[in-house]
């Protein structure tokens, strides 16, 4: 067994791109349920508006602007464009289909409705119908939409860089990463030490109280809504920057749920947790799927067990009994504080 | 925490009178609908004085009516909760609600609250229809309710408990929630209003204490002493000695009056007719869902359509009055 | 799969299924010719759909592919099979290509409104089935099960092993040895709803868990259990035998069915009305009903509220458990078919008002009907007639958030 790759695997899953996504969905999710207690299980499709939304504009909207209108945007207009798009206009959009039919209703609705969506959205971008298609270029996904951030790297494409971790491209986007996900964090540790954040909180214990004092729980309800959305949407951009494809597999329901685990792993409502979370659940993902990958070829694992393409479901296996395990046991996070979460008289 | 002058002025106070605390007025746009309140409030005296020439039958006019409610229909599926064809509520009395069990005062009170939406009738608070006007919209007009099951955000501490209660915060608003110098300022005067009400109380105590670790009784001080930072002009207490220890129901009626006293109206639900005698000025009582006396809390007791009620939906003969109700 | 060295030919039969999902097709045969004829080897997909000849060294090679073990399904392009010229490099896996069409359903002169309304009513039943244990489960404890969709592929995969794996069949016809794994399955996933609340919920309750911890743990274990069923099934869809097109029969000139879609839709109806009778008349189900409409009320008045529960799991599984085979007749059998049956059974649930055995019930139908009958929509192709029941979904709670049959509820 090749222990190098094993251990290379883990670091890169503490802090790659895959712990940078998901650690933005899940600094979004922590807005969502940690602090108002939304039951968000659509985090999937806002990581999807922010990816679609950069490169339907660069790769399908905008050229079909310039041929129509006569327009002469270059690429690099319809990158920062396509960045604000799927930024603020997707989630916004998406939110608000999401959240005026349910917030207003019990909790359960909206987890209903938000999966309903991000079905909805899959099914819609994966249809081969022509109508749609020149748009979302069905399940193959669109592409040619990252060049304009990788010409900004000042990173040579042929190095590699931190102990040969990453290419000069992925360094970069990492780098952009880790700067977006510290700003993110700073702005969430801000919100949730404001009033705002005290009366999301109220809404999260008990929704009357806030109203009966004045605070127009529906209208927070949608700040934090549209607000978590926005930091999904980044995540998903990062991600779809990283692949350099926007692909509907890859914002599938399960999506939302590792997300889901990076945040009850780290537990839920608390600033840092989204990050530590994501970063656990990577560094033990690609670990445990190197290792058995690794296993497997060496045989150490028999064919009989397991063969190379069922390790990625042994490794969905062990996050979906993880995920249930933590919900049941530790409701609070593997470093939660059990005093706060025996408080919980919901 | 730190004692300023004006704190230390107003522990003895009354705290609807600590207007100046939360800002001169003009300070933020929002607060002038609060001072303007508070020009409303009343001497209780003279309100209560008012209530002698007022008739003992239901749906009695009053002199100085700050809530008034006509025809308030609520149904659920084939049944009608409550049907109250008028009802008017004195400024700066304590008037309780009370009636036999399923009389439908709890729903009533929602529909006044607008925690609820009746399907017939109109409710204006103070001058002010409020029968398309969202809930959280009432407490800016100086209504605040609490609630029969003490709704304390358990997980937050008393502290911020209490800060959450004060309108017109303008950390409140998304963009500004992340530049805190726009809102520290402020933020520390409602700590400070805050922290005198604990004091009055009695729950200073507790103030970084998570309220989910209080007694009973305290959670309802806790829960009154919120709505106070919304500087109302009328409190709804919906059963406020609902599981309170015997110990604290007499600084609970003390806080009560005391709030009357201040000027604000109060209109309480309650079981306990040793309260609703000891307290309050003028009792309304409903049964099926309909207003069927009204009176100063001696006679009560003596009404026929009272005693009726109370009796016909026990179908128990020897019946103490004071006990049952 | 890769061998150093060594040349192979392979490939992956993959397809579209009803939903327009992708899905490998098993068990279809290939066999490979050298230049002068002569077989190379045979080679049948697995439940990958992956099929894997190793080649005596590089040359040209040509394929060809049984269409008589296509499951159903057509080539798109009948004309390059066999597959010639098929030039393999040394020391290369050669990837060869024969893209499916859609299942191909016999067309009829059927008047397409009607046809869609009895598929409607088909679908809507097997939707019913599943969702009345979601319904009475949610309405008695309060639970979003969202791992009740895997009881459903639970069910069918029971079906399956005894009727395919193990081809059960001790009378002789299709009918009986069908009907026999339905009644397996249901025994089988019953019991394992009633395990299930003994051994995971029953305690959760106990410990007094919040109810959104318990909605996290459902999903947990809907994960899980859904890749158990891939690590198991693998990704093929599985047909069940004997009448994987089936014969079509033809009602009044109007519409026409097929003959498992009757079995079907007889079958459910009696026991969806068997089921609504038993809600109304024994005590078993008056005592889930009261439960589901006001469980204190129902505790204080004497029932046994942990006992009506563990029915209630028990019989909502079992439903689902023969929803699931039912389901899998009408389409295939694959890993994920109960989570996507999930999201229609929220759709019908929340339409007819959560919490109610009849609104699921009721619910359902029209959500199965409103699926297909909106494809008659220009704009809504079959691959997208999901979409038109979620938006219903996401329609119907803007303007009547109770559901269609529940009530308005009373606050405090």
């Amino acid at each position: 067994m090749d222990w190098g790759s094993i251990i290379e695997s883990l670091f890169r899953g503490l802090i790659g791109e895959s712990f940078i996504v998901f650690a933005l969905a899940a600094i979004g999710l922590n807005l969502h349920f940690g602090y108002t207690g939304l039951l968000n299980f659509g985090q999937a499709v806002f990581m999807a508006a922010g990816a679609y939304g950069l490169a339907m504009m660069v790769a399908t909207i905008g050229p079909a602007a310039n041929r129509n209108f006569g327009w002469d945007l270059s690429e690099s207009t319809l990158f920062w464009a396509g960045i604000f798009v799927g930024v603020i206009v997707f989630p916004v959009i998406f939110a608000f289909v999401m959240g005026i039919p349910t917030l207003r209703l019990r909790a359960d609705y909206l987890a209903i409705v938000t999966i309903a969506v991000a079905e909805i959205f899959r099914i819609v971008v994966r249809s081969p119908q022509p109508g749609i298609k020149k748009w979302t270029n069905s399940s193959d996904g669109l592409t040619g939409f990252s060049g304009t951030f990788y010409d900004m790297s000042p990173f040579g494409t042929q190095d590699r860089y931190l102990f040969n971790l990453f290419t000069g491209n992925q360094m970069f986007l990492v780098i952009v990463g880790w700067v977006v996900l510290a700003f993110a964090a700073a702005v969430c540790w801000l919100l949730i030490r404001s009033p705002w954040g005290r009366v999301l909180k109220a809404i999260r214990e008990d929704e009357d109280a806030a109203r009966s004092l004045g605070k127009n729980a529906y209208s927070y309800k949608m700040q934090a809504l549209i607000l978590g959305g926005i930091f999904g949407a980044v995540g998903g951009m990062i991600r779809a920057i990283g692949f350099s494809v926007a692909q509907p597999d890859n914002f599938i329901t399960d999506v939302t749920f590792f997300v889901w685990v990076a945040l009850i792993l780290g537990g839920a409502g608390k600033v840092l947790a989204p990050i530590v979370g994501a970063s656990l659940l990577y560094g033990l993902l690609n670990f445990s799927d190197t290792f058995l990958r690794e296993g497997v070829s060496a045989d150490v694992i028999p064919d009989s067990i397991m063969t190379g393409t069922q390790v990625g479901q042994v490794r969905f296996m062990l996050m979906g009994l993880g995920l249930a395990l933590l919900a049941a046991f530790r409701p609070q996070g593997i470093f939660g504080n059990k005093e706060e979460m025996a408080l919980d008289d919901r | 925490m730190t004692g300023n002058n004006f704190e230390d002025q107003l522990k003895d106070e009354l705290i609807p009178d600590a207007g100046p605390i939360a800002g001169p007025p003009g300070d933020s746009s929002d607060m002038s609908v609060v001072t303007s309140e508070k020009l409303a409030l009343v001497d209780s005296e003279a309100a209560r004085a008012a209530l002698a020439d007022v008739p003992w039958e239901p749906g009695a006019k009053k002199p100085d009516p700050i809530l008034v409610a006509d025809n308030v229909v609520r149904r659920f599926g084939g049944l009608t909760a409550v049907d109250a064809e008028h009802v008017e509520v004195q400024r700066g009395v304590i008037t309780a609600l009370i009636g036999p069990n399923g009389a439908g005062k709890t729903t009533f009170f929602n529909l006044l609250t607008n925690f609820d939406t009746p399907d017939e009738g109109t409710r204006v608070f103070d001058g002010h229809n409020i029968d398309n006007v969202p809930a959280h919209k009432i407490a800016n007009y100086g209504m605040v309710r609490t609630f029969q099951l003490t709704k304390a955000l358990s997980k937050m501490t008393v502290i911020e408990n209490m800060k959450l209660g004060a309108t017109g915060q303008k950390g409140e608003t998304l963009w500004r929630s992340v530049l805190p110098f726009m809102w520290k300022s402020q933020e520390k005067e409602i700590e400070a209003r805050a922290d005198a009400l604990l004091e009055r109380f009695k729950l200073s105590h507790m103030r970084d204490e998570f309220a989910g670790t209080m007694s009973g009784g305290q959670r309802k001080l806790l829960e009154m002493a919120r709505a106070l930072m919304v500087e109302p002009t009328m409190v709804m207490l919906d059963e406020p000695m609902a599981g309170v220890n015997p110990a604290l129901t007499q600084s609970l009626l003390g806080h009560v009056t005391g709030l009357r006293d201040a000027g604000m109206t109060v209109l309480f639900v309650e079981h306990d007719m040793d309260m609703v005698q000891e307290i309050s000025d003028w009792v309304i009582v409903m049964a099926e869902g309909r207003i069927i006396a009204e009176g100063p809390p001696a006679t009560i007791g003596q009404n026929q359509a009272v005693v009726d009620a109370y009796l016909g939906s026990h179908h128990d003969s020897a019946l103490d009055l004071d006990v049952e109700l | 799969m890769a061998q150093d060295g060594g040349e192979t030919l392979g490939g992956t039969m993959r397809a579209k299924d009803d939903a327009g999902e992708d899905i490998f097709v098993e068990g279809v045969e290939f066999t490979v010719f050298d230049e002068d004829g002569n077989v190379v080897g045979t080679a049948t997909t697995d439940a990958e759909g992956v099929w894997l000849i190793d080649l005596p060294g590089s040359g040209v090679y040509s394929v060809e592919l049984n269409t008589d073990t296509l499951q159903g399904f057509e080539l798109r392009n009948p004309d390059n099979n066999p597959l010639t010229g098929v030039e393999v490099q040394p020391t290369t896996n050669k990837n060869t290509l024969f893209p499916l069409g859609e299942r191909v359903i016999e067309e009829s002169n059927s008047i397409r409104a009607v046809q869609l309304f009895v598929d409607g009513i088909k679908l809507g039943m097997i939707i019913a089935m599943c969702a009345i244990g979601l319904s009475l489960i949610y309405g008695t404890t309060g639970l979003t099960n969202f791992a009740h969709g895997e009881m459903v592929t639970f069910g069918a995969m029971i079906g399956f092993l005894f009727h395919v794996t193990w081809q059960f069949d001790f009378l002789g016809s299709w009918m009986t040895s069908l009907v026999f794994a339905a009644v397996v399955a249901i025994i089988v996933t019953g019991l394992a709803g009633g395990l299930f609340n003994e051994f995971v919920w029953k305690r959760l309750r106990n410990r007094g868990a919040s109810l959104i911890s318990a909605l996290v743990v459902s999903i947990g274990l809907s994960i899980f259990f859904r890749y158990v069923f891939l690590y198991q099934f693998g990704g093929r869809a599985g047909f069940y035998r004997d009448y994987r097109i089936g014969e079509n029969v033809e009602f009044f000139g109007i519409f026409t069915m097929l003959r498992k879609d009757i079995f079907i839709v007889v079958f459910g109806a009696i026991v969806l009305v068997a089921v609504a009778t038993a809600l109304r008349k024994t005590r078993v189900g008056k005592a889930m009903r009261a439960v589901a409409d006001n469980r204190d009320l129902a505790e204080s008045s004497g029932i046994d509220v942990e006992q009506v529960i563990r029915w209630v799991w028990i019989i909502g599984s079992a439903l689902a458990g023969l929803g699931g085979v039912l389901f899998g007749l009408t389409e295939n059998v694959n890993w994920e078919m109960g989570f996507r049956l999930l999201l229609l059974m929220f759709a019908g649930v929340t339409l007819g008002g959560l919490g109610t055995a009849y609104g699921a019930l009721f619910g359902s139908l029209i959500a199965g009907v409103f699926i297909q009958m909106s494809t008659l929509l220009p704009f809504i192709s079959s691959d997208m007639k999901n979409v038109g029941a979620l938006l219903a979904l996401i329609i119907i709670l803007l303007v009547r958030p109770q559901g269609l049959l529940g009530r308005a509820e009373r606050i405090g």
